[in-house]
C-alpha cells in the first residue's frame, strides 16, 4: 500500500476513533457513568497543553537552541502547587456565577463590563487564531515531509494537495457536534473531554514510542547520543546553558506558568470543564509528571536528528516523523503522525470551542441583543439563533485559522508563534490575578491596562514578524518608530541587555501592571464592580445564597423574569427551575421577585448568553428609576452583615449547644441527688420501722397476756426500751448528718491528745472486746502532738471505727490492731481488722450511708448505716480524710488524718 | 398441732412471733435467713410460713418463689411481714402467690387472727 493511502486511512481511522470515544462519553455521561468524573481523565485533559509545538517544536527548538524549550514546561510545573490556591479559587468563582469564558470571568469581576468582555476576546482571537493556524500548519507539513521523503509527492489524490483543508473540516464537524450541543454552555462536554484525555495518552505514547526508538534501537541508548553529540562542538553547545539565556529562561518561564491557566483552551479543560475541584490535587502531580515523560526524549531527538541529518537537510521541526522514516520504519511512522495528529486536533478543538463561546457571548450576544426589546424575542428564535451562531463561529474561527495558516504563517517555526501566543494571553494575568486577590481593581485598571499590554506586545513582537513578511519597511525594526530609536519593537526604550523576545514580555508585563494597578487606584469604583470584587476575592465566605443580590431594584415582576427565562430557557424548562428556585430558598411564589430571584436568573441567564449580557438582560425587566445609589450600598452592606451575622448565629448556636448540655448534665446530677434524697428517706423511714414493729409488738403481748411470768415481762420490756434506743440512735445520726451536710454543725475545738481519746474508746468497748475473745492490739506513738479537734466528735468516729471491726472481724480469732502516730506533718490513726475485708468497687460506698442496705435484701447486722458517712464528715470538717483500705479476706484498714499544728504550737503546750 | 415456719433476721421480731404463735398452739420452726427457711420448709413442711423479705442470703421473694414451684410446699400459706411498704412490693408478693401482706409494724392481734383463719 502506499504511504499516503496509509497515511488516509489511518487518519481517517484515528479520526473515526475519535468521534468513537466522544460519543461513548457522552452516552456515559448520560447513563450516569461519567467517565470525565476522575481526577486521571482531568489530569490527562489538561494535557491539551501539549500541542504540535510540544510534539514537534520542541524537538525542533531543541535542535536549534538547545534546552531552553524546557521553559515552556517548567512554567506549568511550577505554578502546579499553586493551583489549589489559584485555580481552585477560579473553578470555584465560575461555578458559583456560571463563569464559562476567560472574557466572561473578567468582564464579569469587573462589574459586567461589556467593553472588557470584547477587548479579552479580541486579544484571545489574535492570540490564539495564529496557534490555532500553526497546528494546522504542522499537519500539513506532517504529512509534506512523508511524501517528499518517499519520492510520492506527485499525485492524483487530490486530498495530499491540501491535507490541512481535510483536517479543519473533520474538526469543525466534531467539535460543532460536540462542542454545541446544549444551549447551556455551562454544561460540561463530557464527550469532548474524554476525546481530549484519549488523544493526551496517544500522544505521549506516540511520542515516548519514538523518543525510545530512536535512543535505543537507532542509537545504543542515551549514553551514545550525547557522546556523539558531544564530538559536535555546535552541538555540545545546545546542551548547555550559557548565562545570556538566564533572562530568556526566566521570561520565558514566567510566561508559559501564565499561559498554564490563561490559555482560552487550558481555562476550557481547567475550569469550565472541572467535575469537581478536588479533583486538582492529583492533577498537581499528575500534570508535571506528564510534562516530564513527554520531554524525556526530546533532546535525544533533537541530537540524533542532527546527527543523522547534518547540514540542516531536514527541517528540525519535523524530525519525530523523518528519522522513523529514515529507518524504514513505515509503521512507527505512521503513529508518529498520528501522534502530531492528535497533539494537533486535541489543541484545535479545545481552542476552538472556547474562543467560539468567548465570541458569541461576549461579541455577537451583545450586538444582537443591543436595541432589541426583550418583548420581541421569540424562543424558538433565540435558541435557534444560538446554536447558529455558535456553529458558524466555529466555521469562522477555523476558516480564519486555515486562511493564516495558508498565506501568513508559512514561515514561521511552530514556537515562536506558539511563544507570541503565550505572552498574548499573559496579558490578562494582572487583571486576572488582580481580580481574584484584590478587591481594589477596577475596570478602568483593567481595560488600561491590557490595552498597554496588548499594544506592547503587538508591537514588539507582532510588528517584527510583518517586516520579515516584508509588508512593513524594514527601518522600523532597525531606527524605530517614526525614525525614534526608543522606539526599536526589538529593544524598545533602550533595552537592549534582553532578547527581543524577553523584553517585550518585560515591557508588555511590566506597563501592563502599573497602568492596572495605578488606574485602578485613582478610579472610582462603581457598586456592581465593588459587589463582584466582593464576591470574587472572598468567594469562599460567601455562600451560594448571598450572591450577587439585586443592587436596589425595587420593583421587578416575578412574571417578568419568568417571561425572560421562558425565552431563553423554554416555558417548561423555566417552570422547573422556578420550582427548583423555591424549594431551594424554601419561599413561595409571590408578585414581586426578591433579588435571590433576580440574581438565581441572571445566573441561569448567564450559562446561556454570558454573564454581561445576561445582566443586561435582567436589568431590562428591572425598572431602573429605582436604582438608587443608597440602596445599593446598603443591600451589598446587608450582604456582608447576613456572612458576618451568620458567623455570629453559628458561635451563639455553639456556645447554646454548650449550654444546653451543661444544663442536661446540672440536671441530671440534680435527678441523681433527689433520687438520692428520696432514697435516703424512704431507707431512714424503713430502718424506723424496724425498732418500732418489735416496740408495738412486745406492748402489744405485754397488754395481752397476764399470764406472762415476770422474767419473760421483763425480758419483753427490756428489748422495747433497747429498741426504742436503736430509734432514738438513727434519729439523733440523721439529724447529725443533716447538721453536716446544712453545714450547721459547729465544731467545738479544744487542743485534744488523740492518744487519750483512743484510749477512752477502746475502755468504752472492751466489754465487748473481751465478750467475742477478740485480740485488740494498741500500738500508740508516745509523742504525737496536740491536735485541734472536737473530743466528743472525735471518739464518735473512733467508737464508729471500732464497732465496726469488732462487727466484722473474722468471728472464731477476731484481731484489731488500733495504731496512731505522726507523718507528713498529720497525725494518722488506723484501725485494722482481720474481717472480709471489702471489695474495690465497694470501697467507696460504704462512706453513702446505708450501704449495706441498699446492697442486700439482707440487713446489716447492728448499727444504723449511718456510722462511716457521719464519721467521714466529722474528719472532714477537722480538715482530714477518712477513707479504708482493703481486700477481700485481707481484712480491711480503717485510717483517718487530722492536721498537725505547727511545731511552735506543740512547744506550748 | 399445725406447724408455722418463721423466717427474719430481727431477733427481737422473731422473738414477739415465736411468743405469740406458741400460745396460739402451733408447733413453731425458726430461720434467720432464707437458705434456712427454705431447708426447715422441706424438712418439716409447714402449713403456713410467715416470711419477711429483706433477709442475707437469699431474699424471701425467692423463699415463696421457691416453696410455689415445689409440688410437695405449694400449698403452703405464705404470709408476707415486711418493712416495705410500696404499692408494688405488695402487689408482687401477691402475683407470687402469697395469702397475705403485712406491712410491719404490724398489729398482733389481726395476724393472730388471719393466721388463724388460714390454718
Amino acid at each position: 500500500m502506499s504511504l499516503q493511502w496509509l497515511i488516509l486511512i489511518s487518519s481517517l481511522l484515528y479520526l473515526g476513533l475519535l468521534f468513537g470515544i466522544a460519543y461513548l462519553g457522552e452516552r456515559q455521561t448520560q447513563r450516569g457513568k461519567s467517565l470525565v468524573n476522575n481526577p486521571y481523565v482531568y489530569s490527562l485533559s489538561l494535557a491539551v497543553f501539549c500541542t504540535a509545538w510540544t510534539y514537534y517544536g520542541s524537538v525542533g527548538q531543541a535542535a536549534r537552541q538547545g534546552v531552553p524549550f524546557l521553559t515552556t514546561y517548567l512554567g506549568p510545573t511550577l505554578m502546579a502547587p499553586l493551583w489549589w490556591i489559584v485555580l481552585r479559587k477560579i473553578i470555584r468563582i465560575c461555578k458559583v456565577q456560571r463563569i464559562t469564558t476567560l472574557a466572561d470571568f473578567l468582564s464579569a469581576r469587573y462589574g459586567n463590563n461589556i467593553s472588557l468582555g470584547v477587548l479579552v476576546t479580541l486579544v484571545c482571537i489574535l492570540g490564539i487564531l495564529p496557534y490555532i493556524s500553526i497546528q494546522l500548519k504542522a499537519i500539513g507539513a506532517s504529512v509534506d515531509i512523508l511524501l517528499t521523503h518517499s519520492g510520492q509527492k506527485s499525485t492524483l489524490v487530490t486530498w495530499t494537495n491540501d491535507p490541512a483543508l481535510f483536517i479543519t473540516i473533520a474538526l469543525a464537524g466534531f467539535t460543532i457536534l460536540f462542542g454545541t450541543r446544549q444551549v447551556d454552555v455551562t454544561k460540561r462536554h463530557e464527550g469532548m473531554v474524554t476525546a481530549i484525555a484519549f488523544e493526551s495518552l496517544f500522544k505521549l505514547l506516540a511520542f515516548l514510542a519514538v523518543g525510545a526508538y530512536i535512543t535505543f534501537i537507532g542509537f545504543n541508548g542515551f549514553s551514545d547520543i550525547f557522546s556523539q553529540a558531544q564530538a559536535v562542538p555546535h552541538l555540545r553547545e545546545l546542551f548547555t546553558l550559557s548565562p545570556s539565556q538566564y533572562a530568556d529562561w526566566f521570561w520565558l518561564t514566567l510566561v508559559s506558568l501564565l499561559a498554564i491557566f490563561l490559555l482560552p483552551r487550558q481555562f476550557q479543560v481547567a475550569v469550565k470543564e472541572n467535575v469537581n475541584e478536588r479533583h486538582l490535587l492529583r492533577a498537581t502531580w499528575l500534570f508535571p509528571l506528564y510534562l516530564l515523560l513527554i520531554n524525556l526524549f526530546v533532546l535525544p531527538i533533537a541530537l540524533g536528528g542532527n546527527l543523522l541529518f547534518p547540514e540542516q537537510s531536514v527541517d528540525a521541526d519535523t524530525y519525530v516523523l523523518a528519522i522513523p522514516q529514515y529507518f524504514g520504519k513505515d509503521v512507527l511512522t505512521v503513529v508518529a503522525f498520528l501522534g502530531g495528529l492528535s497533539a494537533a486536533t486535541s489543541m484545535i478543538i479545545v481552542s476552538t470551542i472556547a474562543l467560539s463561546t468567548m465570541v458569541n457571548n461576549n461579541l455577537l450576544v451583545p450586538i444582537w441583543l443591543s436595541g432589541k426589546s426583550i418583548r420581541e424575542l421569540k424562543r424558538e428564535r433565540i435558541n435557534r439563533a444560538l446554536f447558529n451562531s455558535r456553529r458558524l463561529t466555529i466555521i469562522g474561527i477555523l476558516l480564519l485559522a486555515y486562511l493564516y495558516f495558508k498565506f501568513v504563517s508559512g514561515q514561521f517555526s511552530l514556537v515562536s508563534i506558539g511563544i507570541t501566543s503565550f505572552v498574548a494571553v499573559a496579558q490578562l494575568a494582572p487583571c486576572l490575578l488582580g481580580g481574584i486577590f484584590w478587591k481594589g481593581g477596577t475596570y478602568q485598571g483593567a481595560l488600561s491596562g491590557l490595552l498597554i499590554g496588548f499594544t506592547v506586545w503587538f508591537y514588539t513582537l507582532v510588528i517584527p514578524t510583518i517586516v520579515q513578511a516584508e509588508l512593513l519597511p524594514s527601518h522600523l525594526l532597525e531606527q524605530g518608530l517614526l525614525g525614534i530609536s526608543a522606539l526599536r519593537p526589538e529593544s524598545l526604550f533602550g533595552l537592549t541587555v534582553f532578547s527581543p523576545l524577553s523584553q517585550a514580555i518585560f515591557w508588555s508585563l511590566l506597563l501592563n501592571t502599573i497602568s492596572y494597578i495605578g488606574v485602578s487606584l485613582f478610579a472610582t469604583v462603581s457598586v456592581s464592580e465593588r459587589k463582584q470584587a466582593e464576591l470574587f476575592v472572598d468567594v469562599f465566605q460567601y455562600s451560594p445564597s448571598t450572591l450577587s443580590p439585586l443592587e436596589g431594584a425595587k420593583v421587578v415582576l416575578t412574571a417578568d423574569i419568568e417571561e425572560l427565562l421562558a425565552k431563553f430557557l423554554g416555558r417548561s424548562g423555566t417552570r422547573t427551575l422556578m420550582k427548583n428556585f423555591y424549594q431551594q430558598y424554601r419561599t413561595k411564589p409571590q408578585r414581586e421577585a426578591d433579588y435571590r430571584l433576580v440574581s438565581y436568573a441572571e445566573r441561569l441567564l448567564a450559562g446561556v448568553i454570558g454573564s454581561s449580557s445576561a445582566n443586561v438582560m435582567v436589568m431590562s425587566v428591572v425598572r431602573k428609576d429605582d436604582l438608587l445609589l443608597e440602596d445599593l450600598f446598603r443591600v451589598l452592606d446587608e450582604s456582608q452583615q447576613l456572612v458576618y451575622a451568620n458567623q455570629k448565629l453559628k458561635q451563639k448556636s455553639r456556645e447554646l449547644e454548650q449550654l444546653s448540655q451543661q444544663l442536661k448534665q446540672a440536671n441530671r446530677e440534680l435527678q441523681k441527688l433527689d433520687y438520692l434524697k428520696d432514697e435516703f428517706i424512704s431507707t431512714v423511714t424503713h430502718e424506723l420501722r424496724t425498732p418500732i414493729t418489735s416496740i408495738r409488738a412486745f406492748c402489744e403481748i405485754l397488754q395481752d397476756s397476764p399470764e406472762l411470768s415476770p422474767e419473760e415481762q421483763e425480758q419483753f420490756l427490756s428489748t422495747i426500751i433497747k429498741e426504742t434506743d436503736r430509734m432514738e440512735r438513727l434519729i439523733n445520726q440523721v439529724l447529725d448528718l443533716e447538721k453536716f451536710e446544712s453545714g450547721t454543725q459547729q465544731l467545738h475545738l479544744q487542743l485534744v491528745d488523740i492518744n487519750q481519746v483512743i484510749q477512752e474508746a477502746i475502755t468504752t468497748v472492751s466489754q465487748l472486746v473481751k465478750e467475742k475473745d477478740i485480740s485488740l492490739q494498741v500500738n500508740l506513738s508516745p509523742t504525737l502532738p496536740m491536735v485541734s479537734a472536737d473530743p466528743d466528735r472525735l471518739i464518735q468516729v473512733i467508737l464508729n471505727l471500732l464497732s465496726n471491726a469488732i462487727k466484722f472481724c473474722n468471728s472464731s480469732n477476731g484481731y484489731i490492731r488500733i495504731s496512731s502516730y505522726l507523718v507528713e506533718g498529720v497525725v494518722k490513726v488506723n484501725v485494722l481488722d482481720n474481717g472480709k475485708g471489702i471489695p474495690a468497687e465497694s470501697q467507696e460506698m460504704i462512706f453513702e450511708g446505708f450501704f449495706q442496705a441498699h446492697n442486700q435484701t439482707t440487713k446489716k447486722p447492728v448499727g444504723s448505716g449511718l456510722g462511716l458517712t457521719i464519721s467521714r464528715k466529722i474528719i472532714e470538717h477537722h480538715r482530714g480524710k477518712l477513707w479504708v483500705e482493703s481486700e477481700p479476706e485481707q481484712g480491711s484498714k480503717f485510717s483517718f488524718t487530722l492536721p498537725a499544728p505547727p511545731i511552735g504550737r506543740k512547744l506550748s503546750y | 398441732m399445725k406447724k408455722i415456719l418463721l423466717v427474719d433476721d430481727e431477733p427481737n421480731i422473731l422473738l414477739s412471733l415465736d411468743f405469740l404463735m406458741k400460745k396460739n398452739g402451733f408447733e413453731v420452726f425458726i430461720a434467720r435467713d432464707g437458705e434456712e427457711a427454705i431447708a426447715i420448709a422441706q424438712r418439716e413442711k409447714p402449713a403456713i410460713v410467715i416470711l419477711d423479705i429483706m433477709m442475707p442470703k437469699v431474699d424471701g421473694y425467692e423463699v415463696c418463689q421457691y416453696l410455689k414451684s415445689q409440688s410437695d410446699l405449694s400449698h403452703t400459706h405464705v404470709i408476707f411481714l415486711s418493712a416495705k411498704s410500696k404499692e408494688s412490693d405488695v402487689q408482687r408478693g401477691y402475683d407470687m402467690g402469697a395469702d397475705l401482706y403485712v406491712t410491719k409494724p404490724f398489729s398482733t392481734r389481726n395476724l393472730v387472727k388471719q393466721v388463724k383463719e388460714l390454718a
